[in-house]
């Protein structure tokens, strides 16, 4: 279900290292939260992110949630599809709906954020309140 | 009582069902001291005895309507079809909410599209939203977006942008209003210009603002403020007095990036002062920072047209305090009543509306600049309002006016020192050869 | 129960089951002669230059006959106060009294222009006086501005008023503002707009505002709390005067949405509750018609010390003479040109004539009192999450529902097909699937019952035949429209037809 080929935050979204890219998504649970996603802002390449602080926002017909960047660095590609086709994102949280590609500042930040398995553990709770 | 239908047997059996003995034991978290506290005001009226109150009052005012207007200053007295007055008034337009429950609001929607593709064709702009409050509250939102696009605080207003949307927009502004930079209003040559405000705009402006026709009347070429605002990166907003645009480029067609307007020259009574209607459009890449709500197209299970509020997350009930603006309730029906004015009036009949003001406004002028004593101060080209240099104080001038049922210009006293002899006068298709003629006689008599 | 069948909706829904109606462009026909104004009968000058005229004006040309009928289609496809049981939760869809509407229209107040003359608008400024006054009475205020268009205009210009109140005494620390999570949107986007950071404080087990975190929250860098009583869950709060009295010891205003006044009219006045600033709703409490959106008017109410901050003009009574009065130093400056919605405070002051003083406690004692008979109905359908009497209105959730796969939006749509208008759901945010149901004091009991009757039909229907829920509603012009399509693409205007062009 939860890939474990990547990290978590617990703002939802996904970070996966690849070569010296981070990929950054969200969540598969997320996705499912927000609905029919209508929208998505994202920063412009070149763009600097940090980690925990907001990089875009992303919209579904009854609301609105901030992204938050799961790393620090410069963004280096966007994806397009999903700003024409917001509804990857709902299609194909971990593929084909990811949001951007970072170089990292530090990837050792990968390490704070959350494993598959803590992250599953983290939805249940929230499901259980 | 009026308005609560509930019968004494009602009333208990309520109660019994509640388990309470009296109304009494529900208001009970009410702290006792300050509970039901004493209204001092008159008791309640029959339905006959408030109409002739109310009545009475209307009747000791003196209405614009009913005498010869020559008032503007962003208010007009203009011709209503009868047929907008007895459509808006219907209980199924007036007496509903915002269409939060489309399958239920077809009718309000679809009347708010056409409200938006409206004052697009009108303003020959990309996307118009559903309505701000009124023109003034427009411009300070279109400020506050263009401040939001660019990033950027400094803003220039043109001194023909009419000086109440000019402090409105300060208000909104706040600790930002410091960075509102106006330009020079200067009498030269007996006539009163605007000063340009394109040297104002730099690489810190986020917008430049100019109204047209101006509050003066006047009209201008803005080609090269559109050319500064490019070599800037400063957004173009236009104040547009929608009627006008009847004969006058659209402020689409000035190349302007935010355009905002009064829409009460289009159907809406006077009202001394309100209910009116902003109008708001914009260019499509700006639209998710358009305040306010929009009405779209949506096709429903079966394949059908219909019409819902679109890019809802950007409202203050999902966004809350990162919305574009906390505007809820705006001005539905106002709106409405200028989609069927403009529905009923078509292409033909706003540009001779426009016409005719331009007319009679030009006659008048006319005749006053050639009494002795007074000057017309607004330069050609101008629209239907124009600055009259009088040889007594426009209030006095005003008050024997109003002796021959006639409504004299809008004195600029609180304008500055400057302008205090001056009063702004205005025509429009209600006026008359008959009545401007009134008002020259009067004229040449003081 | 047979009373809530289908089959009773009231006559004229079916009339709205018709074909799409056209768009006014796609009725438009270009050599139709249209409205015709007299030439004028002066002569004619030149038009301005050709580089500052239009070249095309592309407006729909439709005949007058089709406008009217277009337009009274278009309003037969809605559902309205006038057609219907309207309890749209926060929004006091009461019954809107016609004289109102007769009166605003009167040329002697529809036909003032802004400015006019002081001494020809007397009767006009006698009664925006008298309105301010008997709001101030109301409320228990020192006065009362009635330019803000709308409450969420109100909040900004008594927000606005709050941080002039703070800077002038050099108090310029207070950069947050406290908002329940209850709290109406326009809260936190007031806030917002008016430059300050927003606290979000959280409810309490009996959803009160939570008082610890409220007094960890206070400090010196608290400008104000923004609260609404009765609150969004239609409760009032059972520690109101602590939460004032911790606000003002921190330094702190306490502002008030008075969107839900309707349940203190004679019950209440806030400014004792310890409210400084409070925005009335005239279109919600005081009957004036909502307009499918608007307009509406949010006087603001204020005490003594906030007065000279107030937005201009404001109406002086000289002898017996009334004037606009302008220069207020002190003021805020106008948030509106040319005052007020005088329209709409017409309309205001008619009814509250009618209602005189003991009509006011009337009106709030009825609408508390069904709110509370549709809780107590409710009860055994729908969870009341905080059940104890409640104000002008309650709330429930659709929770129990879920597991059948039926969600509050579900039981909204069904209920059109039962004939009435759905209540305000999914909000307040803190309850979930939630129902807001303000059922106001103009309804009789036989309409009560008859919507409560649907809700447990309703209900009933969720457990037996949920995919009916799924579906509706069934009855409408449109069925559920697909709003992810409507935003990913959206269509905003109509494409001009070619065939209007010039």
């Amino acid at each position: 279900m939860t890939p474990d080929d990547r990290r978590y935050s617990r703002e939802h979204e996904w970070a996966k290292l690849e070569g010296s890219e981070v990929v950054v998504g969200i969540t598969d649970f997320a996705q499912a939260q927000l609905g029919d996603v209508v929208y998505v802002e994202l920063p412009k390449v070149g763009d600097q992110v940090t980690q925990m602080k907001e990089m875009g926002v992303i919209e579904s017909v009854k609301t609105a949630s901030d992204l938050f960047s799961p790393v620090s660095g410069e963004v280096v590609a966007v994806n397009e599809a999903v700003v024409s086709e917001p509804q990857l994102v709902n299609e194909s949280p971990y593929e084909r709906g990811w949001l951007i590609r970072v170089r990292p500042d530090n990837p050792d930040e990968l390490r704070q954020l959350l494993s598959a398995a803590e992250y599953e553990a983290l939805i249940a709770e929230g499901d259980s309140e | 009582m009026p308005f609560v239908p509930l019968t004494p047997t009602e009333r208990q059996q309520m109660l019994e069902r509640i388990g309470v003995a009296s109304t009494d034991a529900l208001f009970e978290v009410i702290p006792p001291a300050l509970r039901f506290p004493r209204i001092d005001l008159p008791p309640g009226e029959s339905e006959l005895e408030t109409s002739r109150a109310v009545r009475a009052l209307a009747a000791r005012n003196r209405p614009a309507t009913e005498l010869a207007c020559f008032l503007g200053g962003g208010v007009y007295h203009h011709f209503i079809p009868a047929a907008v007055g007895a459509l808006a008034s219907r209980g199924e337009f007036l007496t509903a909410y915002t269409p939060y429950q489309p399958e239920v609001s077809q009718g309000t929607l679809q009347a708010v599209f056409e409200f938006q593709s409206l004052v697009c064709d009108l303003f020959a702009m990309d996307v118009a939203n559903a309505s701000m409050y009124d023109g003034a509250t427009a411009l300070a939102e279109a400020v506050l977006m263009a401040q939001r696009i660019t990033r950027r605080t400094r803003v220039v207003l043109g001194s023909g942008v009419h000086p109440e949307y000019r402090a409105v927009t300060a208000t909104y502004l706040g600790d930002e209003a410091a960075e509102l930079v106006v330009t020079p209003l200067e009498e030269r040559d007996g006539a009163l210009r605007e000063g340009d405000p394109a040297p104002l705009v730099d690489e810190r402006t986020a917008c430049v603002v100019v109204q047209q026709p101006s509050f003066f009347g006047a009209l201008a070429d803005w080609t090269a403020l559109r050319q500064a605002c490019d070599r800037t990166g400063a957004l173009l907003v236009m104040v547009v007095n929608p009627l006008s645009l009847g004969l006058l480029k659209p402020p689409g067609a000035w190349g302007a990036d935010i355009a905002v307007g009064e829409g009460q020259s289009l159907g809406v009574p006077m009202s001394f002062g309100g209910p009116y209607v902003g109008l708001m459009a914009t260019r499509q890449q700006y639209v998710r920072q358009l305040p306010g709500r929009l009405a779209g197209i949506a096709r429903d299970s079966e394949g059908r047209r219909g019409f819902v509020l679109t890019l809802r997350p950007r409202e203050q009930d999902i966004r809350r305090e990162k919305a574009t603006s906390n505007i809820c309730t705006n001005q539905a029906l106002v709106a409405l009543q200028v989609t069927i004015y403009l529905s009923l009036m078509g292409p033909q009949g706003l540009r001779q509306a426009a016409e005719n003001c331009y007319q009679y406004a030009h006659y008048a002028a006319a005749q006053i600049a050639r009494l002795p004593g007074y000057t017309v101060l607004t330069p050609e080209p101008f629209f239907h309002e124009f600055v009259v240099r009088g040889p007594r104080p426009p209030e006095e001038i005003n008050a024997r006016l109003l002796e021959a049922g006639i409504l004299g210009g809008l004195p600029l006293r609180r304008l500055g020192p400057a302008l205090a002899d001056c009063a702004l006068y205005c025509c429009t298709e209600m006026n008359t050869r008959a009545e401007i003629d009134a008002l020259v006689e009067v004229l040449a008599r003081l | 129960m047979d009373a809530a069948s289908p089959l009773s909706r009231p006559p004229g829904l079916a009339d709205l089951r018709q074909t799409p109606e056209p768009l006014l462009s796609e009725l438009s026909t270009p050599d139709r002669p249209g409205i015709e104004l007299p030439a004028p009968d002066v002569p004619r000058v030149a038009l301005p230059p050709r580089d500052l005229l239009r070249e095309a004006l592309p407006l729909p040309v439709v005949g007058e006959l089709e406008v009217v009928r277009h337009f009274t289609r278009l309003s037969q496809k809605n559902y309205a106060i006038d057609t219907g049981f309207y309890p749209l939760g926060s929004c006091t869809m009461k019954y809107n009294p016609k004289l109102n509407d007769e009166l605003a229209r009167l040329p002697g107040f529809a036909g003032l222009h802004p400015y006019q003359p002081a001494e020809t608008v007397q009767g006009a400024l006698a009664l925006l006086a008298a309105l301010e006054a008997a709001l101030a009475e109301i409320t228990g205020f020192a006065a009362v501005s009635l330019h803000p268009a709308a409450g969420a205009h109100g909040e900004l210009t008594g927000l606005l008023i709050i941080r002039a109140y703070h800077r002038e005494r050099g108090d310029t620390r207070r950069q947050r503002v406290l908002v329940p999570d209850s709290a109406h949107g326009t809260n936190p986007a007031t806030a917002a707009m008016v430059g300050y950071e927003t606290v979000t404080l959280p409810s309490d087990a009996r959803g009160n505002v939570d008082l610890r975190a409220l007094e960890a929250a206070l400090g010196p860098d608290v400008a104000a709390l923004m609260i609404t009583a009765p609150s969004t869950l239609g409760l009032f709060d059972e520690h109101m005067l602590a939460l004032t009295e911790a606000v003002h010891a921190a330094g702190a205003l306490v502002y008030g949405d008075g969107a839900n006044m309707n349940a203190l009219l004679g019950v209440a006045k806030p400014a004792a509750l310890g409210i400084d600033v409070l925005h009335m709703n005239l279109h919600k409490t005081f009957s004036t018609p909502h307009g499918g959106g608007g307009p509406g008017a949010g006087a603001l109410a204020v005490t003594a010390a906030l007065e000279p901050y107030l937005p201009v003009p404001v109406v002086r009574r000289r002898g017996d003479d009334y004037a606009l009065e302008y220069d207020r130093p002190r003021s805020i400056g106008p948030v509106r040109a040319f005052g007020g919605h005088f329209g709409v405070l017409v309309r205001a002051y008619a009814y509250l004539r009618r209602l005189g003083a003991e009509g006011l406690r009337a009106v709030s004692e009825a609408a508390v009192l069904n709110a509370n008979y549709l809780r107590v109905l409710l009860q055994e359908w729908y969870d009341v999450p905080y059940n104890r009497p409640c104000m002008h209105e309650v709330v429930l959730s659709g929770r129990r529902l879920k597991a059948r796969g039926v969600r509050t939006l579900d039981v909204a749509k069904r209920l059109i097909d039962y004939g009435f208008h759905p209540p305000t759901i999914y909000f307040p945010l803190v309850v979930e699937e939630a129902l807001m149901i303000e059922p106001t004091e103009t309804e009789t009991k036989a309409t009560l019952d008859a919507f409560a009757a649907a809700m447990a039909a309703i209900a009933r229907e969720a457990q037996e035949q949920p995919e009916l829920l799924r579906a509706a509603p069934h009855a409408t012009p449109v069925r559920r429209l697909d709003e992810a399509t409507a935003a990913r693409q959206p269509v905003l205007r109509w494409a001009t037809p070619p065939a209007t062009r010039e």
